[in-house]
């Protein structure tokens, strides 16, 4: 099963993985805020992911890791 | 099985860049072409000034820092001390093709055997959004208060279009990434623009057009859309010279 | 054996940097060195180098940056206008600790000035030139078999101290021909582990860089630079005394100034006044010490420029004022004649000051 995983400390929290997400999962987590203090992306539902690695193309940081 | 991580060839440290800026993903796919080529033990980097200027702490390969606009001369002599190891320089606008218009074009014109990435986002970055060579005409900045006025300071300046106008360039290739489709076209660009120097073919070089949410005044994904919208209108994406390709369709 | 050759002394700082196991050259035409990259252009592609003629002074020494950067022995040379464009990147190239040979054949200035020998670049070789806090090992050849000398003793240096060596001639020296011997090289090697040669996955990445963007850093490269410079001050000053035992009076002079005032000396000996020389080699490091024991002995220092007395200022701190210095110069593409020499020299023992 495809699985998302962000480094959320280093996430700046720019949304553009949420934008390209086809399945529209990614969020950023509004109440939230790393050490960084950004407000990081994170994933609402795992089990709608399809690996297409479309959030971790588009990231800047590099921080989003996809497996399959 | 993993299907996406960071390549091997950047370092393991959190970039410097504003949220949004697409320099990350640029440096992400320059690492990628490294890794998947195997050449990361041989290749030799040179760092803009501007907003990249600390890129030599991102990549893993020997790295180093060139003054304001001499990265291409900086390069030729790296390159020209050890011919067996690939050297690329990593530029902004204001580097590239405004102080460093002639390092640029004479690299070009020489076929010099290095890779050039060139980050345009039509804006100086890291000093705080001054009009670049390539901001657009009517286009608003620190120090185009009213609107980029061509006739009273000129044109944007075509790199692409410029230099494909030379016999020398091996390959220019105009590449954006504002989206997953043409990330993996600006992917599949720079690899190239690597291979052409592992395989000696000489200079090649990568116009990627890129973001600036910050000094853009946008949003990361606004700025996305105006860079669609006004950037890629302006400079078209696409393959400006290919002299391999162009022998071998004269052959045919 | 000593084999002598005749050569020109641009061709002669060509050929000896060859000699001295430099491979790379980069350059832009300047009159009056250009016999320089020619004698590159024509050697290097047979002995493997590589003679490249840049777009600018500016790339030029870019180019050099790199092939420093990559830890192999590099050259550029130029005349006065020349090493003014240079200059930005001679303070890279100091910023990054990188070693380096660069030829500076002066001409008149300031601005375009003319084409005919000076020396008024003294002190943007010896001060600085580019901006921040650095120094360069200034070497000042008076002979054509200098030219070759000191050039094969600048690369040793550069790399013994990861600074740039500048050879600061003149357009006489450059121009003129005499009998060099090159049988003699002896090259020193030093090994560069911090160069980008590529990490061949066995070591961490290596960066040449002059970007610190913490003060407390940069202060302290500064600072450990400046402690490497005062070793070179210690141990690498090179100084010619001339007939200075007995000497009254002392002429100071390097260069093609320094063979005029030989002359010059040799006249006003023969007429009984006691007259010596001190020449510089190391412009810098200055030879600080020489000149303050000769003040001691001699009641006063003329110095011999082309230019409009610029060393003039380094003999009076090395002296502490202990004695007055006078000038005794010509400028513009001008030499001053053996005779304003003696003449100055002559004024001098009469207890006026030239």
């Amino acid at each position: 099963m495809p699985k998302v995983t962000f480094r959320t400390d280093w996430c700046k929290g720019c949304g553009l993985c949420a934008l390209v997400c086809p399945k529209q999962i990614i969020v950023i987590a509004k109440d939230k805020i790393n050490q960084k203090g950004h407000s990081p992306a994170e994933i609402t539902d795992q089990s709608k992911c399809i690996g297409c690695a479309f959030c971790a193309t588009m990231c800047p940081d590099c921080i989003i890791k996809v497996e399959k | 099985m993993v299907v996406f991580e960071k390549p091997k060839s950047l370092c393991d440290v959190p970039l410097h860049y504003c949220p949004g800026c697409t320099h990350g993903i640029i440096h992400r796919l320059v690492a990628e072409a490294i890794d998947e080529l195997g050449i990361e033990g041989r290749t030799i980097g040179v760092a803009p000034v501007g907003c990249a200027v600390m890129a030599y702490n991102y990549f893993n390969c020997d790295m180093v820092e060139a003054a304001h606009g001499r990265a291409p001369a900086v390069a030729t002599g790296i390159k020209r001390a050890d011919p067996e190891n690939i050297v690329f320089s990593y530029q902004g606008d204001g580097d590239l093709a405004s102080i460093g218009t002639a390092e640029t074009v004479h690299a070009a014109t020489r076929n010099e055997n290095i890779t050039v990435i060139f980050v345009n986002n039509a804006i100086y970055g890291m000093t705080g959004g001054q009009m670049a060579p390539t901001t657009l005409p009517g286009q608003i900045t620190q120090t185009s208060p009213y609107g980029r006025d061509v006739k009273h300071c000129g044109y944007p300046v075509k790199i692409s279009e410029m230099l494909s106008q030379l016999e020398g360039p091996e390959y220019i290739e105009r590449v954006a990434v504002n989206n997953v489709k043409n990330i993996r076209a600006a992917k599949k660009a720079i690899k190239k623009a690597f291979q052409n120097q592992v395989e000696g073919k000489g200079f090649s070089l990568i116009e990627v057009i890129s973001s600036c949410p910050t000094n853009w005044g946008l949003s990361p994904e606004k700025a996305l859309q105006w860079l669609e919208e006004n950037m890629i209108p302006y400079y078209p994406l696409g393959v400006y010279k290919d002299r391999t390709a162009q022998k071998e369709a004269e052959s045919k | 054996m000593s084999e002598k050759v005749l050569m020109k002394g641009n061709e002669a700082i060509a050929e000896a940097a060859i000699l001295a196991g430099c491979r790379h050259y980069f350059g832009y035409p300047i009159t009056p060195q250009t016999e320089i990259a020619a004698y590159m252009a024509k050697k290097m592609p047979k002995i493997g180098g590589c003679f490249l003629q840049a777009e600018s002074e500016i790339a030029a020494i870019n180019m050099v940056y790199g092939v420093a950067g990559a830890g192999k022995r590099v050259m550029t040379s130029s005349s006065s206008p020349g090493i003014s464009l240079k200059s930005e990147g001679l303070s890279y190239l100091a910023g990054s600790d990188l070693p380096a040979l660069v030829v500076n054949v002066q001409r008149g200035g300031p601005g375009l000035g003319g084409i005919q020998p000076s020396q008024s670049d003294y002190f943007q070789a010896t001060k600085g030139g580019g901006h921040g806090d650095y120094k360069m090992i200034v070497l000042a050849p008076s002979s054509v078999q200098e030219m070759a000398s000191l050039t094969v003793k600048g690369f040793d240096l550069a790399d013994k101290y990861r600074m740039t060596a500048m050879i600061l001639a003149d357009g006489t020296t450059g121009q003129m021909m005499e009998p060099v011997n090159l049988s003699e090289v002896e090259v020193q090697h030093y090994d560069k582990p911090w160069a980008v040669t590529g990490t061949k996955m066995q070591r961490e990445h290596n960066i040449i860089n002059s970007l610190f963007l913490e003060p407390e850093e940069l202060e302290k490269y500064n600072f450990a630079r400046f402690e490497r410079y005062k070793e070179v001050e210690e141990n690498e000053v090179m100084v010619e005394e001339y007939l200075m035992d007995d000497a009254e009076i002392c002429v100071v002079a390097f260069g093609i100034a320094a063979r005029v005032s030989k002359n010059a000396i040799n006249e006003a000996r023969k007429k009984g006044i006691k007259v010596g020389l001190i020449r510089p080699i190391t412009l810098w490091p200055f030879p600080k010490k020489t000149l303050l024991a000769a003040a001691d002995k001699v009641k006063q220092f003329i110095s011999v420029e082309l230019n409009m007395g610029q060393m003039v200022e380094d003999i009076e701190l090395a002296t502490k004022c202990k004695k007055p210095v006078t000038l005794c110069n010509r400028t513009g593409g001008m030499i001053p004649s053996p005779q304003q020499v003696l003449a100055a020299i002559e004024e001098a023992d009469k207890g006026g000051q030239a």
